[in-house]
């Protein structure tokens, strides 16, 4: 395909679906940095049955980027606190921490996996800081941003200071290693696990890393984008109904 | 299954193995049968024993007999609870190591309910995403679309514009929901520990709200009510009043059920100073809810991190200082109380107005109006489609084919179920269909926690324990 020099500057809201006229919908990330992590063609998923004519729209999957400072409320409070204690720990911040990224009245530390345990730690013992809770470990599969094609979400909670934030750490398809934060957190046990089930991330130092939903002898890990979803082959006059993630379907 | 094994350490029986040992082994060389090995073993009276175990690491277990270390061998037993058991709160298994009664390791097993609604949600436009995520904690159906709903609309930046009206109602079935939520806990939990009676107590009360949320959806449990935007419908004629009745009727239910237990003498027995988790216990493993509260904690995110209009309500947190089950049973009680006081409020502060966002193309299909053979449907908006706009009818088929788009992003929203913060992360591409929803299910997290709770205990205190939970296997395994 040749659109490939002019991709258009925005994503195009699509005239039929786009948001409503006037409506303090969401705009263009205007000053914040967008970040390309897809970029999808046509109007349609599904297997080249594309007969509409819509066949050569290129659609940018942007997802917000590094945030102008400052950035409101807490939030510059913590980067201040959590850079100055990485400093007091020999780290230097612009080394641990890749990006800032303020969006929707949410603050995520995108954080370098090698420092990942390192930067949890800071948050969870210094006194300014304090995030004692830690929620869990959500995973994301992105396969078409290549070298972070796997990625988590971490949400933390201080209940001290009433505050929360978020890390988020990434690992390329081909090496999928996280360092495992049970050490700091010792309820991220399960949620790494399930995430090891489900995605395939392998959290280096984890006391006891098995599959948790799905049975031991389970192969693969059905939330990567690459696992279809299951769908009992259904006949009907000798036509074949696909599964859903086969199936001509909008996008 | 028998495991044979050398019993006796003296050197005398030492060094009569060493004589016999050719000749066994000769015997069941000779027989040709593998099995027949351990009754030949059998006729030599007093030089070999056997021991029937189960589960456990087989060689460790026959390397420590032989050694004539460890506990004695025949109180050691491994149980395989559940995960059909009918104290293990559904199917949740229990992989319980006892020494006699005494619960010397216990380990989870879950997963037997995973029906992968977090992959099939990838493959339905975002308003249908409610009706999954509505069945994975079936007791607290409520909060599951809340916090899906305020994720959607965190990430569509909406959360302004969603109706005061609908939050209310979404405040007042959630308070509903609460109460429903913990009669169950207590009903089982009682059930559990053999009262009975609370049982049939607290599935009574749950039935009356459950009558309520037929009333008012449709549906008792698996509503798909709250939707991306607002509500689904109005409250039906009739709907507040039969809450107001419920109102009066259930402070005198309560005091059944808090004369029969409270001060119960085998209640207390069975509750206090079982399944002891502290603070420090709590914030390691992320325990948060009643259990946590129960520590003398005043966390609530309704009261800390207030949403859908919580910080306009007059409630208390409660907390009890116990960490132990009863503490956690205590503290139900009274957040029914608190719960029944939000409800009053809700029906004071409901006004006339819209339950929906203003937005047609997210709020479709809400308020549609019954007709005539039951289904739901709006007679005006089909002939405003089909006689009058031929735009509204290109916009009809865009949003019914394909549904809104949502901007790319990813957000976590946590809200305070009964059971403790439940979190929702949604991950948009700009599509149509949620790209990744991850639920962070506070009974999951919990659960994490057996083992501190009842590890040291009884078995008997170990189902204590685990109720005291309140894990929902829907919504553990999702």
């Amino acid at each position: 395909m040749s659109e490939k020099q002019n991709l258009p500057p925005t994503p195009e809201p699509d005239p039929g679906t786009g948001r409503s006229e006037g409506a303090a919908l969401p705009q263009p990330l205007a000053e914040q940095a967008a970040e390309v992590v897809a970029v999808r063609r046509g109007m349609f998923g599904g297997n080249g049955q594309d007969t509409s004519g819509y066949g050569r729209l290129v659609r940018r999957i942007e997802f917000p980027g590094q945030s102008p400072r400052p950035y409101g409320g807490y939030f510059d409070e913590v980067e201040n606190e959590l850079f100055g204690a990485l400093e007091e720990r020999d780290l230097a911040p612009e080394r641990a921490i890749e990006k800032v990224v303020v969006h929707r009245g949410q603050l995520t530390f995108h954080v370098r996996r090698e420092h990942l345990v390192a930067v949890a730690r800071t948050l969870r013992d210094d006194a300014a800081l304090r995030f004692e809770l830690c929620l869990g470990v959500c995973g994301v599969h992105l396969p078409e941003e290549t070298g972070r094609e796997l990625q988590i979400l971490v949400p933390l909670l201080s209940i001290t200071h009433n505050r929360r934030v978020q890390l988020a750490a990434s690992c390329p398809d081909a090496d999928p290693h996280l360092p495992s934060l049970t050490g700091v957190y010792p309820a991220t046990d399960w949620h790494e696990r399930e995430t090891w089930d489900m995605f395939g991330i392998v959290f280096d130092g984890h006391p006891a890393l098995t599959r948790i939903l799905m049975p031991d002898d389970w192969p693969g890990h059905p939330q990567r984008k690459d696992y279809p979803l299951g769908g009992i082959p259904v006949e009907f006059k000798g036509a074949q109904i696909p599964a859903p993630d086969q199936r001509r379907s909008y996008r | 299954m028998s495991l044979t094994v050398k019993s006796d350490p003296s050197a005398q029986a030492a060094g009569d193995d060493v004589t016999e040992q050719p000749q066994q082994q000769q015997t069941a060389g000779a027989g040709g049968d593998p099995y027949a090995a351990a009754g030949s073993v059998g006729s030599e009276e007093g030089t070999e024993a056997v021991y029937t175990l189960a589960g456990g690491d087989w060689d460790e277990i026959a390397r420590e007999i032989a050694a004539g270390e460890g506990e004695s061998p025949e109180e050691r037993i491994v149980v395989n609870m559940g995960p059909q058991h009918p104290s293990t709160h559904g199917v949740l298994r229990l992989v319980v190591e006892t020494e006699g009664e005494t619960v010397t390791e216990v380990r989870c097993g879950i997963g037997f309910l995973h029906t992968g609604i977090e992959k099939n949600l990838e493959f339905r436009n975002w308003t249908q995403g409610v009706t999954f995520v509505t069945r994975m904690d079936y007791t607290t159906p409520f909060y599951q679309e809340v916090a899906y709903c305020l994720a959607v609309e965190k990430l569509l930046d909406i959360e302004d514009q969603v109706p005061e009206r609908a939050n209310v109602i979404r405040v007042l079935l959630m308070e509903l929901n609460r109460i429903a939520s913990h009669m169950v806990c207590i009903a089982t939990g009682g059930m559990e520990m053999g009262a009975l009676s609370a049982m049939i107590f607290g599935f009574r009360e749950r039935e009356l709200i459950l009558d309520i949320f037929e009333m008012i959806t449709g549906l008792r449990m698996n509503h798909a009510y709250v939707r991306p935007g607002g509500v689904a419908q109005d409250l039906p004629p009739g709907a507040v009043d039969k809450i107001r009745e419920f109102l009066a009727l259930m402070p005198t239910r309560m005091r059944d059920i808090e004369a029969l237990c409270n001060e119960n003498p085998i209640f207390k027995g069975r509750t206090e100073g079982i399944g002891f988790l502290d603070l420090t216990g709590c914030m390691a493993l992320g325990i948060t809810g009643p259990v946590l509260r129960a520590t003398g904690l005043p966390h609530d995110l309704r009261k800390t991190q207030p949403y859908c209009g919580y910080e306009n309500y007059d409630f208390d947190v409660v907390t009890w200082d116990s960490c132990d089950c009863y503490g956690r049973y205590r503290i139900r009680m009274d957040e029914v109380r608190q719960s029944l006081r939000i409800v009053e409020q809700c029906l004071d502060r409901l006004k006339p107005g819209p339950v929906m966002i203003e937005d047609r193309k997210i709020a479709w299909p809400a308020q549609l109006a019954l007709g005539g053979d039951g289904m739901g449907n709006s007679l005006d908006h089909i002939r405003h489609i089909m006689g009058e706009s031929m735009e509204a009818l290109i916009h009809h088929f865009k949003l019914v084919t394909e549904g809104f788009r949502v901007p790319p992003g990813q957000v976590y929203v946590g809200i305070e179920s009964p059971k403790g913060e439940l979190g929702c992360h949604a991950v948009s591409d700009g599509g149509t269909r949620p790209y990744r929803v991850h639920f962070r299910d506070p009974s999951f997290n919990n659960l994490q926690a057996v083992s501190t709770m009842s590890e040291g205990g009884m078995i008997a205190d170990l189902i204590v324990a685990v109720a005291s939970i309140d894990p929902v296997m829907g919504g553990v395994d999702r």
